[in-house]
């Protein structure tokens, strides 16, 4: 059976062999982005460039959402992870979200899942952060 | 006084809480009416009106209060800046008479909150029958919950815990912040006006139900009908005044509003640190006061994980020293700096567009002497703090009159 057509559930993620995430840097000074640019909040270039954003990181703050929007499975851990200097939203996954497994500092690297199927049979694959070492 | 001065002639907050029996217009116009009594002066006599109510989704809400409290027919500004809308009204009718366009202002914000679901955000769309990028991130499904939380109480509590972790903090990130909150919520029991007036132990709050870690309930501000407005006049107009207004009458030492300027990474968590730091600055630049010179602040704790890092913000303690200036009490009321003497947003409440003008009434109250059981004696200068997501901060300075 042929392998399931994927999409990423957002641009700046890079599906294939070795996933990972990619950044708008601005050209003329260096700041970097998720998402299309008008241009730069920094200093008003225009000129951007695709940059990859290393797959491992450090947990720089998080949360543990039980309360949230129908439909949004909870809980779950939502953080920021800084990734070699470039900070990447994104959730704390394949680990218990609770403050006993989900803690600042903590070493974390890039990981894929499945976020549904649609109607032509496409999965959508999305992103989170799992622990480096099994807790 | 300097010919530039502006002066608070009237000010009003509406009992914030459950008043089912009004709507926005209605706690409006109580708070405009209550204004305009305490200053003195009536709609003839006000030149410029600046509005706000987030939630109301109409655009001349300003236009429906005049139907309601007067036509005059004078210039309305309808202004939306998040939970800084209030103080964005207040500091438009204050560069309106600064400017000397007028020499009475009136800023008013009103909202209807009681029963609103704001904690959880909302609802997420279901997805899509196909995937189709949209939006600048080119999502083919709704991103909350799925890359991080849109939530607030999930957005600062990280605002908090980043904190802690910039801070090499080892305590107990939850007792902590139950503690701000179990202090707000013991100064609200003072304020007859606050949404929740109930003091709640540490465990209580400990344990109420969880929000988005650290948050826990009683931690997160209080959804609440209420409203809240101001009368700004020039010092030209103040000395035409009788001498009881021109004694109750609080300067506006400084009132600055800013946005968030570029740092790395704010566009992945909201820097609610360097727009309040700025504000703060050039208040205190414009104020000639120092940050010890404050008897009381009103400082914007939509969750008690923001309390903390605008300990830090404002200047109030020492760079990176929040964790310990609050566990020296200098933050209670009977503190060096008291800090929410009202019972904060997660007591008093936190009605959208009027909270940036009731932080004001709370430091005039005590400015003026007129707080009753909850005073603090002897205040002649306060702090107003308001940060509205998005961003925009407002920072009020106010003095007793001389």
């Amino acid at each position: 059976m042929a392998k399931a057509k994927q999409v990423p559930l957002v641009d700046h993620l890079v599906l294939g062999e070795r996933p990972h995430l990619v950044a708008n840097r601005c050209r003329q000074c260096g700041a970097r982005y998720f998402g299309r640019r008008s241009g730069c909040a920094s200093c008003f270039g225009v000129d951007f460039e695709q940059v990859e954003v290393p797959t491992k990181g450090e947990l720089e703050t998080f949360t543990i959402v039980s309360m949230a929007a129908p439909g949004i499975p909870v809980p779950f851990a939502a953080g920021v992870v800084d990734c070699g200097g470039t900070q990447v939203r994104g959730n704390v996954i394949n680990t218990e979200p609770d403050p006993d497994h989900v803690r600042l500092g903590m070493k974390l690297r890039l990981a894929t899942h499945v976020v549904g199927v649609d109607a032509d049979g496409t999965e959508c694959i999305g992103y989170g952060f799992e622990p480096l070492e099994a807790s | 006084m300097a010919a530039d001065d502006i002066w608070i002639l009237g000010i009003h907050m509406t009992r914030f809480g459950k008043r089912p029996e009004l709507d926005t217009i209605d706690l409006a116009s109580e708070a405009v009416r209550g204004a305009l009594a305490d200053g003195g002066v009536s709609m003839a006599d006000v030149g410029i009106l600046a509005a706000g109510s987030l939630m109301s989704r109409s655009a001349g809400f300003g236009q429906e209060l005049q139907k309601q409290i007067g036509q005059t027919g004078i210039p309305v500004y309808n202004v939306a800046n998040a939970c800084a809308t209030g103080a964005t009204a207040l500091r438009t009718a204050i560069m309106a008479v600064k400017a000397g366009e007028c020499d009475v202002g009136l800023a008013v914000g009103a909202e209807k909150l009681s029963g609103a679901g704001l904690l959880s955000g909302g609802s997420r769309p279901a997805d899509s029958e196909r995937w189709t990028p949209s939006g600048r991130q080119g999502a083919v499904a709704a991103l909350d919950g799925r890359v991080g939380t849109e939530t607030m109480p999930g957005v600062f509590a990280q605002v908090g815990m980043q904190y802690l972790n910039q801070h090499a903090y080892d305590g107990v990130p939850l007792e902590l912040f139950a503690r701000i909150s179990e202090k707000n919520h013991a100064h609200s029991t003072l304020n007859p006006l606050a949404a929740y007036t109930k003091a709640m132990s540490l465990e209580e709050i400990m344990g109420d139900v969880m929000i988005a870690y650290p948050n826990t309930r009683p931690m997160c501000s209080a959804n609440c009908d209420g409203g809240a407005a101001a009368i700004v006049v020039s010092d030209a107009k103040l000395k035409t005044l009788d001498p009881d207004q021109r004694r109750r009458a609080v300067k506006v030492a400084a009132s600055v509003l800013t946005t968030d300027p570029w740092q790395e990474a704010c566009q992945v968590l909201p820097d609610v640190n360097t727009l309040t730091r700025n504000a703060a600055s050039q208040a205190y630049e414009a104020a000639g006061v120092s940050p010890s010179d404050l008897d009381l602040v009103e400082l914007h704790d939509c969750f008690a994980t923001a309390e903390l890092v605008h300990y830090d913000n404002l200047m109030l303690c020492e760079p990176g020293d929040a964790v310990d200036f609050f566990e020296s009490g200098a933050t209670s009321r009977d503190g060096a700096t008291p800090v929410n003497v009202s019972g904060g947003l997660e007591s008093k409440g936190h009605p959208i567009a009027a909270t940036g003008i009731a932080n004001v009434w709370e430091i005039c109250h005590h400015l003026r002497g007129e707080a009753g059981d909850r005073q603090i004696e002897g205040a002649t200068v306060g702090l107003a703090h308001v940060i509205g997501l998005g961003q925009a901060c407002g920072v009020h300075i106010l003095e007793k009159a001389a």
